[in-house]
């Protein structure tokens, strides 16, 4: 049993870096932006944490410095595909490549000016990303591990999503960007301003992004700096994007199942042989199956939005 | 006044308008300075870090060349970017997002790997060939398969091949640390190297693949410029709706034009293995996949162009290992001056094709 509770409270943290990436992606995807640079986005907001974390030594500057990285790399694929109308696809992808060269170019070359060889964030930070502890709930058996256990990240995660779930679905401006995915020309008749939700949503994608890549240097590497640090999450946030069909709650569910199947094979008994391979294929190929059965169905509701990956001009017939 | 002001708050100060076909020379000079705008944009990095970019340029440049050596590297280099290149142009040209060059160059280099692995007492240039001939298979099925998908359900392609990436690197993970472990290495899991007999032969100090290379490439200029199929290809690119009406099967010139496609990225992946890796690594295609669709898209779909372009990409990579021992900066400044690269002509293809035009005042517009 206590196995098990220490299994879903792991796999929750292990899924939260995905959720960023997934939510940062989904509300591109929604204002009609297909944005293949989330690996890039990450790694710069990765790369921009950790600096702002080494030079303050405060946890919140350092969010913060990763968020506006990654709104100021998703800038640079606003101006690029909104206004110069350049293909997303390959945009997209020269984020990823630039954004992961940068990100280890800068810490290679803040490696070189440290005096120890080693990039590591100080005490005063590493204690504040630890788990939270409050005393007396993360004490109650079963809920305690299973709620008030996690590092901050996993709370701002998940307040998030639900945040963005409201914001899209719930509010007027979401459902003017849901319009502007669908059909761009469509809401622009409708005095909606395309361009400027665009950027918005793409920026504001690009920064939840970065937040993600913090958590890769932060959690996962344990505030040590090493190249190619978010290493393959980003892609595996695009997946997960198709998986929660491009709905920000179930992107919370989805992600805790990529991050189950990322930790499942330290927790499968070792009689059972399965190649571990496998378990890190599996989230792709799920998303394949789930790629095919909604184009095989049709469902409108649960694919991609119409218009994305489509530039928009006004002026296009 | 009144009516004045109405009219300003309709019109937009600035507003975009196509341009008339702009002249292939004014694009090209447009192009050749958006490339000179991103090294300056590069210098300008270089110099903020503190170092004098054009002699940092020169080292990436003369590191490419300065040995024989060192030009064989490059070249080794260029030759799986070049052809995977090629192969995604294909796709490219239907407008078919085949962002799958990565799994099917990784597929491509297992089929081979297996002739390869467990064939290798064939005679030397029937194993050689029938590696080609499992490599493309290989790279084509991995093409086929969302292709199929594509024209039948509609299935998103760029996800599709996106996804199947993935899951080819973890079919070789699996491969390496299952049925196909060299039982001689007991620590560290890998796939034992591939004998002298499945090894490509070298030409001038060089792997065969500079030849296969060449000869995709004129390969890929004849097929899309000379022949009926190539000129399907574009059309159906340009309007499936076109291409229907004109008598077309386009299922049919999609099928094989993305089994094409990933056929030539497979082909690269076995001269990876074959050539240069001289076994199976998990790290064969190592991001050129990506790269290629970079390299298409400056290149402009054109398979000169895309020869250009992917030579200069070599330079840059091979270079960049020696402005790493030189300079003690990491090797990754060849991701970034690629990426500021593409984004200026990325930025600059927009000035090809359309124009700004600035809110007139009334009385100029009179």
């Amino acid at each position: 049993m206590s196995m098990l509770i220490k299994f879903i409270a792991v796999s929750i943290a292990s899924g939260t870096p995905i959720l960023f990436g997934t939510l940062g992606e989904i509300i591109t995807e929604k204002v009609g932006h297909l944005n293949l640079g989330v690996e890039g986005m990450m790694a710069i907001g990765a790369c921009a944490g950790f600096m702002a974390g080494m030079s303050t030594d405060s946890f919140v500057i350092a969010l913060l410095a990763a968020f506006a990285a990654g709104a100021l790399s998703a800038l640079l694929y606003a101006v690029l595909t909104v206004t110069f109308m350049a293909n997303q696809n390959v945009t997209g992808l020269t984020l990823t490549i630039f954004g992961v060269g940068l990100a280890n170019f800068c810490g290679y070359y803040a490696i070189g000016k440290s005096e120890t060889g080693t990039l590591k964030l100080p005490e005063g930070i590493t204690s504040q990303m630890r788990n939270v502890n409050i005393p007396g709930l993360s004490d109650i058996p079963v809920i305690g591990p299973l709620l008030f256990s996690y590092n901050p990240f996993v709370y701002i995660g998940i307040a998030m999503a639900f945040i963005l779930w409201f914001y899209l679905h719930r509010t007027k401006t979401g459902l003017n960007i849901r319009a502007i995915g669908e059909n761009p020309a469509a809401a622009d008749a409708a005095g909606i301003k395309v361009t400027k939700w665009k950027y918005i949503n793409i920026c504001l994608g690009g920064g939840i992004c970065g937040i993600g890549g913090a958590y890769t240097i932060m959690i996962i590497n344990k505030g040590v700096w090493i190249s190619d640090c978010v290493g393959g999450l980003g892609w595996i946030a695009v997946a997960l994007v198709i998986f929660a069909s491009w709905s920000p709650v179930k992107a919370i569910f989805g992600s805790v199942i990529f991050g189950a199947l990322r930790q499942l094979k330290y927790y499968v008994p070792a009689a059972i042989a399965i190649p571990g391979a496998f378990y890190d294929m599996l989230p792709y190929l799920i998303t394949t199956i789930v790629l095919i059965a909604t184009s095989i169905k049709m469902s409108r509701e649960k694919s991609q939005p119409q218009s994305c990956g489509i530039n928009y001009f006004r002026e296009e017939r | 006044m009144k009516e004045e002001m109405k009219r300003k708050k309709k019109e937009p100060l600035i507003r975009t308008v196509k341009r008339t076909e702009l002249s292939q020379g004014k694009a090209v000079v447009l192009r050749i300075a958006a490339l000179f705008a991103a090294l300056v944009a590069g210098g300008l990095f270089i110099l903020a870090i503190g170092y004098h970019p054009l002699h940092v340029y020169k080292t990436m440049v003369s590191g490419a060349f300065r040995s024989k050596l060192a030009f064989q590297g490059t070249i080794k280099v260029l030759i799986p970017l070049l052809i995977t290149s090629l192969g995604v142009t294909l796709a490219f040209k239907m407008k078919f997002w085949n962002i799958g060059a990565e799994g099917q160059l990784i597929m491509g280099a297992v089929f081979a790997s297996y002739f390869a692995l467990f064939q290798d007492t064939l005679p030397h240039w029937l194993l050689i060939l029938l590696m080609l001939l499992a490599g493309m298979i290989g790279g084509g099925l991995m093409g086929l398969l969302p292709a199929y998908f594509k024209s039948k359900y509609n299935t998103n392609e760029t996800l599709f091949t996106l996804m199947l990436n993935y899951i080819a690197f973890n079919v070789v993970v699996f491969l390496r640390e299952g049925p196909w472990r060299d039982p001689a290495s007991p620590g560290y899991a890998k796939i034992a190297r591939f004998s002298k007999n499945a090894q490509l032969d070298k030409v001038f100090g060089i792997h065969a693949g500079w030849i296969f290379a060449i000869i995709i490439l004129i390969f890929v200029a004849i097929y899309l410029y000379m022949t009926k199929r190539g000129y399907e290809i574009a059309v159906v690119g340009e309007s499936q709706a076109t291409a229907r009406y004109a008598g077309m099967n386009v299922k049919k010139i999609v099928l094989r034009t993305m089994f094409l496609s990933g056929g030539i990225c497979g082909i690269a992946g076995m001269i990876e293995a074959s050539g240069s890796a001289m076994t199976l690594t998990s790290g064969i295609a190592g991001g050129v996949g990506f790269t290629a669709i970079i390299v298409a898209w400056l290149g402009a779909l054109n398979p000169l162009s895309i020869f250009i372009v992917a030579s200069l990409f070599s330079i840059m990579e091979k270079g960049s290992s020696v402005v790493e021992s030189t300079y003690g900066l990491s090797g990754a400044c060849a991701d970034v001056l690629q990426g500021i690269i593409l984004f200026f002509v990325l930025g600059c293809e927009f000035f090809v094709r359309y124009r700004f035009v600035v809110r007139k005042e009334r009385g100029a517009r009179a």
